[in-house]
């Protein structure tokens, strides 16, 4: 295993370096999540009603903003080459690499949403079950995103496909997110039940993201 | 591990081959019944002009596309592991991510390449940069590196992680009068501890008595094995 823990432990220090994307998402939700009030104007309640789904929706647009370049950036240097002609599973490497993406964007954004649902005047029971839906739910993105960045790369294509390409398929995490959120704060649903779904959500995504992601790299390269 | 093949790698090729190949890049047919063979110690030179399917016919025996029609076949070696797996590649460009030190970019691709194998990193790291003469050079961040020494960066991968076959696209590319020594000297090497060696090159590689397959010309006397160069014209 020695050889999928070099490409997380490097993909995760190019990210956290100077010119990585772990910052720039983080950025990128702080922008997003100020933007809202000055948009909706100063009604307390209002955001209050709405934080949870602002915060989700800014989770999900800064969690898509690096991951066009998760296979590109290995793909312009020869070392997506090295990677496919590896002695390891295709799939166990899409998997580091996107658990890696996950750990310096994806974590970030859950640890800065508490301080960001302050801005939104959500109270303490709020912030925690976003905080908590989105630790559950942001993998679910990334592992969605896999499938997309690997596409974008095998057509060579960057940009805006991924975005157009990806966030249809995260509309059901974004549901489940944002109502467990709302059923932890107003019910009258009991919070297990659409949290039940997200991780759901979760694991199934982190299963068939990496081999989707995979087979499209392995048949898209040639 | 015995001492004759601990140098090259513990894995014993005897002998590289391909038959009958063909390959076909964006509905062009690049090349057309390509035959090689070579044993253990051997060196195969490939050449001819550019789009005649150097690269291609590189990057078919390392596994990245598939051919059209024909085989690559081994023998030896570990009947586990493809073609590809038991190569280094050595391409166009060099896989060096530009935020990271000399140092660290060498580290990954001998602990990635390497796999489950327990290595002494630092040791083999230190040795592969002293090799190709980047130690001074170790703790400075790969983006700042010439083309000459990025490619020496990617030679210094093939000497850190043994591999019997070496694949080698332009290898000398960039490289300095002194590098290109240190190149021949490394190759011959190789060489001698019985592996093998495939290149495309323009230029003279100074290996002793290599092979040369002459690609983009009419070997066999079908008109069809010849390469058509004004279609590379008519490419988009």
């Amino acid at each position: 295993m020695t050889a999928l823990s070099a490409l997380f432990a490097r993909d995760a220090r190019i990210a956290i370096r100077i010119g990585g994307g772990a910052m720039m998402g983080v950025l990128f939700f702080l922008t997003v999540v100020t933007l809202v009030p000055f948009a909706v104007g100063p009604d307390l309640a209002l955001l209050r009603r709405i934080g949870p789904a602002i915060l989700w929706l800014g989770a999900l647009l800064s969690s898509l903003l690096a991951l066009d370049r998760l296979f590109a950036n290995d793909h312009e240097d020869g070392s997506l080459d090295l990677i496919l002609m590896a002695r390891l599973p295709l799939e166990l490497v899409v998997a580091a690499k996107a658990f890696a993406h996950w750990v310096t964007t994806g974590l970030p954004l859950v640890v800065a949403s508490p301080i960001l649902g302050l801005f939104l005047n959500l109270e303490p029971t709020a912030l925690a079950a976003t905080g908590l839906t989105l630790l559950v739910g942001t993998p679910a993105l990334t592992f969605i995103g896999v499938v997309g960045a690997a596409l974008a790369t095998a057509l060579r294509r960057g940009g805006l496909l991924l975005p157009v390409l990806v966030l249809p398929l995260t509309v059901p995490v974004l549901i489940f997110g944002v109502a467990a959120t709302n059923a932890a704060v107003a019910g009258p649903v009991p919070f297990d039940t659409p949290f039940t779904i997200l991780c759901a959500l979760t694991l199934m995504s982190g299963v068939i993201g990496p081999f989707a992601a995979a087979a499209t790299l392995r048949y898209g390269m040639e | 591990m015995g001492a004759a093949d601990a140098k090259v790698s513990e894995i014993v090729v005897m002998k590289l081959s391909g038959h009958d190949l063909a390959c076909i890049r964006g509905g062009r047919r690049v090349f057309n019944g390509v035959g090689f063979s070579l044993a253990a110690g051997g060196a195969l030179i490939l050449t001819g002009p550019n789009g005649a399917g150097k690269s291609s016919l590189l990057r078919l025996i390392a596994g990245l596309i598939h051919p059209a029609e024909g085989h690559v076949a081994l023998e030896g070696g570990d009947p586990e592991l493809s073609v590809g797996e038991q190569s280094h590649y050595v391409g166009h460009v060099d896989p060096l991510k530009p935020a990271l030190t000399v140092t660290e970019n060498l580290a990954f691709w001998a602990r990635f390449l390497n796999g489950a194998r327990a290595i002494d990193e630092a040791a083999v790291v230190e040795r592969g940069l002293e090799t190709v003469g980047l130690a001074d050079l170790a703790r400075l961040p790969a983006g700042y590196l010439s083309a000459g020494q990025r490619r020496r960066l990617s030679l210094a991968r093939m000497l850190a992680v043994p591999r019997p076959i070496w694949l080698l696209d332009e290898p000398s590319t960039a490289l300095d009068a002194a590098s290109q020594e240190r190149l021949q000297r490394v190759m011959h090497t190789h060489l001698s501890a019985g592996g093998l060696i495939i290149a495309a090159t323009h230029g003279p590689l100074g290996l002793a008595e290599p092979q040369e397959l002459r690609l983009g010309m009419p070997s066999t006397g079908r008109e069809d094995s010849c390469v058509d160069i004004d279609a590379l014209d008519a490419m988009p």
